[in-house]
């Protein structure tokens, strides 16, 4: 067991690495590099390269990526190139933004989704039928298209809902309960963006999860011994059916992050995303190295998390004894 | 009713998408014109859907910012989303087949080497590495199709790695190895054409994800350029315009989640059809 979960931080911890050194060879590969966006095209050649000494990137991209490394490690990380601002406050402002809008959303499309994927998987045919068709299409919308649609209703027609940032612009005024509420008035379009995205997924995952095991034998039998189909659904089926959802927990974090930066650009939403989107554009390369490895170690260890509550559920992985 | 409903689901994906294909392979016949050509933009830009223009040409879905037709940059735009989805599939499906069978059917440090490779890129975020490789070069669709190919191949190595490892010990396969047959014509005509009945079913499901990611990378301007009309930049031309004329972005929109949503029943209809076990190894998980 300890000896698993050890191999299973290690090749984590491989990934990562393999994420930033990956994504530091191809950012030096682009096209483009943040000193001619900084001093745009009016600059002298003498200008560009003394601007790109003083950066550093007139040395072998090799030696960039260890100095980095060694950097960032100390915890270094840098100072934007477009921007001027240290990446660490960049950044501190933006994780929390991000985890607020993803880990909200994913609480709430798992609540959700657990709740129609079940009615779809013990419902009679019918409204199974109309269920599915829902979810397949909430699953399908493209999340910035989605956004922009609420926006039109809610902020253009309605007139109701605020369309672009975290915050207004008297939050500095505002105090206490005021101030909470404006937050989640920006709060709502992304978050039902999001939100309505990830039930459409999580049902339809319940709701198949939900009959395979309803064709399990011992299903049969607890049915066979006279329970009532509530306790059998309750007891039996919804627990067992929870093993391959918590798993996918894990594995949708790289998709719910993926929608996320979508959402984030649309709704103007300040989290690593829209950040991300923005360095990169900039060719701002100490943003896109942090924003990128702190995106791919949140990812990473949702996924871990996520297979500690599958062994923690279900005794079979516990103790090592799942099918390859 | 569970048959019946399934022979629906297949019969309006089917219908949906060939529809869409008849439309955009006859896209000079359906619609007016070049979806690119300038147009009178004081005269005609942002009429509503249902219109006629000054010259007396009607715009059954309104005209954009520039006077063009939407419905024909649409007809025109299917050509490239499709046209998009299904090679970008094909590549992925072409990686995903070679990698998961030599996985699958090699032991020891080459099935442990693919396997590491695939669990690898299956954890990168892809949006990241799609903004990442898309910066890369000018963007285009040639590009764009590379790029989700290059990034959509693990789920399909994966499922095709599962599927050969356990037909390499079936009967027929150990059959034929014992005849003579070399192990590489084995894997290729005996193992290999019995093991992709889950690979049709993620290739269904793959177009619609990957017209999708089109859409996105597009709508993001890194996809395919203007003028050349693409669903996803058209969502993203109409999206400063969404209080005068909201049908620029709706119409790309509705068409993307109507083929989208014609993919995934395709897919789940076939999936019942043909493998009812291997249900939730394909669905869902790509991201």
């Amino acid at each position: 067991m300890v000896a698993g979960l050890v191999r299973r931080v290690v090749a984590c911890l491989a990934v990562v690495a393999g994420v930033v050194t990956l994504t530091f060879v191809l950012l030096r590969l682009a096209p483009g590099d943040p000193v001619e966006q900084l001093l745009g095209p009016a600059a002298t050649p003498a200008q560009v390269s003394a601007a790109r000494h003083a950066l550093g990137l007139d040395r072998p991209v090799a030696a960039q990526y260890v100095a980095w490394l060694g950097r960032f490690a100390r915890g270094d990380w840098g100072t934007s190139i477009a921007t001027g601002r240290p990446v660490r406050a960049l950044l501190g402002e933006a994780v929390p933004a991000t985890l607020e809008l993803v880990g909200l959303s994913l609480a709430l499309s798992y609540l959700l989704g657990l709740t129609v994927g079940a009615i779809q998987a013990t419902a009679r045919p019918r409204l199974d039928a109309v269920l599915s068709v829902t979810t397949v299409t909430l699953f399908a919308l493209p999340g910035y298209w989605l956004g922009l649609m609420l926006v039109m209703v809610f902020t253009y027609w309605a007139g109701v809902l605020p369309a672009f940032g975290a915050s207004g612009l008297d939050t500095d005024l505002l105090s206490g309960w005021a101030r909470l509420g404006d937050r989640l008035r920006h709060l709502a379009l992304p978050l039902a963006t999001l939100t309505l995205i990830g039930i459409g997924g999580t049902a339809r995952f319940v709701r198949g999860a939900m009959l395979d095991v309803k064709r399990e034998p011992f299903v049969r039998t607890a049915e066979a011994k006279g329970l009532s189909p509530t306790r059998v659904v309750r007891r039996h089926v919804a627990r067992n059916a929870l093993i391959p959802v918590v798993t996918l927990l894990g594995l949708s974090l790289p998709a719910l992050f993926s929608g996320a930066v979508l959402v984030e650009a649309v709704f103007a939403w300040p989290g690593v995303g829209r950040k991300l989107v923005e360095a990169v554009r900039a060719r701002d390369y100490p943003v896109v190295m942090a924003a990128t490895t702190v995106s791919a170690f949140l990812v990473i260890a949702g996924n871990l998390l996520a297979d500690f509550a599958a062994a923690w559920i279900d005794p079979r992985i516990r103790h090592g004894k799942r099918s390859p | 009713m569970r048959r019946l409903l399934r022979d629906r689901r297949a019969a309006f994906g089917t219908a949906v998408l060939a529809s869409v294909v008849v439309a955009a392979l006859a896209a000079p016949l359906v619609t007016r014109g070049d979806p690119a050509a300038p147009r009178d933009i004081v005269a005609t830009r942002f009429l509503p859907p249902f219109s006629t223009d000054v010259d007396g040409t009607f715009h059954p879905l309104g005209t954009d910012r520039l006077g063009q037709d939407v419905w024909t940059r649409l007809v025109y735009g299917a050509r490239i989303s499709l046209g998009v989805g299904v090679l970008a599939v094909i590549i992925s499906l072409a990686i995903g087949i070679v990698v998961g069978a030599v996985a699958g059917y090699r032991r020891g440090p080459v099935r442990i080497a693919l396997l590491g490779l695939t669990d690898f890129a299956l954890a990168l975020p892809r949006v990241v590495l799609l903004l990442l490789l898309a910066a890369l070069w000018h963007p285009s669709a040639a590009l764009v199709i590379v790029v989700l190919g290059l990034t959509g191949w693990m789920s399909v190595a994966r499922l095709v790695q599962g599927e050969v490892r356990a037909l390499a010990v079936r009967p027929f396969a150990e059959g034929a190895l014992a005849l003579g047959v070399s192990p590489g014509r084995v894997l290729w005509r005996h193992i290999l054409p019995n093991a992709l009945t889950p690979v049709i079913v993620a290739g269904a499901l793959g177009v619609g994800n990957a017209i999708g990611l089109e859409a996105a990378l597009s709508f993001l301007g890194l996809g395919v350029q203007p003028p050349t009309p693409s669903w996803g930049s058209m969502i993203a031309s109409g999206r400063d315009t969404l209080v005068n004329a909201p049908w620029v972005a709706a119409a790309p929109g509705l068409a993307l989640v109507l083929v989208v949503v014609a993919c995934t029943m395709v897919g789940d209809a076939l999936q019942d059809a043909l493998n009812p076990a291997a249900r939730h190894e394909a669905k869902g998980l790509s991201g």
